[in-house]
């Protein structure tokens, strides 16, 4: 089994491999926003109907 | 309608992106001549091909929206088509990252493998102004489809352009031979590839849920509106 040697080399993996899951993270937070803000919207126009 | 059989395929993701990781970490073997910088390999390549997947997927898509006029095949091409500006994104990153690691530079102009993913890249960035700058949605999803068409048979040509470029610098990963990566490197590339695959179809199937939800909450309003 390959070590994982946090030298020179190491920084960079580790710099990539952060970019890809960073990216991912930030998108899946934008659409879990844009649901909840669905959500939101759907609450409001039930209780309008419910007035 | 879009999130039919999503969560199943997110679990699957998870899975396959995580036993993928593992593998580039505790199952491939260090390069002989790059040694630890090349485990970027696994990320940088598989995003780089799911990345041109997506953009010929969204011709394709473009194609059936102009053949039978559907709209939501228009969105289902737009979405494939952001997707993978995103992750088009992830592979510039990654790419100057791994470059700098192992040629001592963030970029190199005359390496046409990366040059001409910048163009692809930049090239779909027009995409955007294109759409959004058209408010009639009709004439919006027609335009934007002949862009994805046309754009999306550039991607191909690109993908043949760099096999015939002369420069070496950039290594060949897949060959008419079927590249030449020893088994376990192999193993763990195609893992990688086919979690980055389902990632980005759990991702696009999620934003097409998002955002047929959300129009179908703006014609409850009219509708609510037209009542009142």
């Amino acid at each position: 089994m390959p070590a994982l040697p946090l030298d020179e080399a190491g920084k960079y993996v580790a710099g990539a491999y952060v970019v890809f899951v960073a990216l991912i993270l930030i998108y899946v937070a934008i659409i879990a926003a844009k649901i909840a803000r669905i959500d939101r919207q759907i609450s409001e126009l039930v209780s309008e109907d419910d007035e | 309608m879009y999130s039919k059989g999503l969560a199943p395929l997110a679990a699957a993701t998870v899975v396959t992106l995580t036993t993928a990781f593992a593998l580039v970490f505790f199952y491939a073997p260090n390069d002989a001549d790059q040694g630890f910088v090349q485990k970027i390999f696994y990320v940088h390549v598989p995003m780089a091909i799911v990345a041109l997947g997506g953009f010929v997927a969204g011709g394709v898509f473009a194609i059936k929206h102009l053949r039978s006029g559907d709209s939501s095949w228009d969105m289902r091409s737009y979405v494939a088509i952001h997707q993978s500006i995103i992750l088009g994104l992830g592979v510039l990153v990654t790419g100057a990252i791994w470059a700098k690691a192992s040629w001592g530079h963030w970029w190199v102009w005359d390496e046409p493998v990366l040059v001409s993913f910048l163009v692809v890249f930049l090239l779909y960035c027009v995409y955007y102004p294109l759409r959004f700058s058209i408010e009639d949605r009709e004439r919006q999803a027609r335009y934007s489809s002949v862009f994805a068409i046309t754009a999306g048979a550039f991607v191909p040509l690109n993908f043949v352009a760099v096999r015939m470029a002369e420069s070496f610098t950039h290594p060949r990963v897949l060959s008419q031979t079927g590249g030449d990566l020893p088994g376990d490197m192999r193993l763990t590339f195609l893992v990688a590839l086919l979690g980055m695959a389902l990632l980005f179809v759990t991702l696009w199937k999620l934003e097409l849920t998002a955002k047929h939800a959300s129009m179908q909450l703006k014609k409850l309003r009219n509708r609510a509106r037209v009542a009142a």
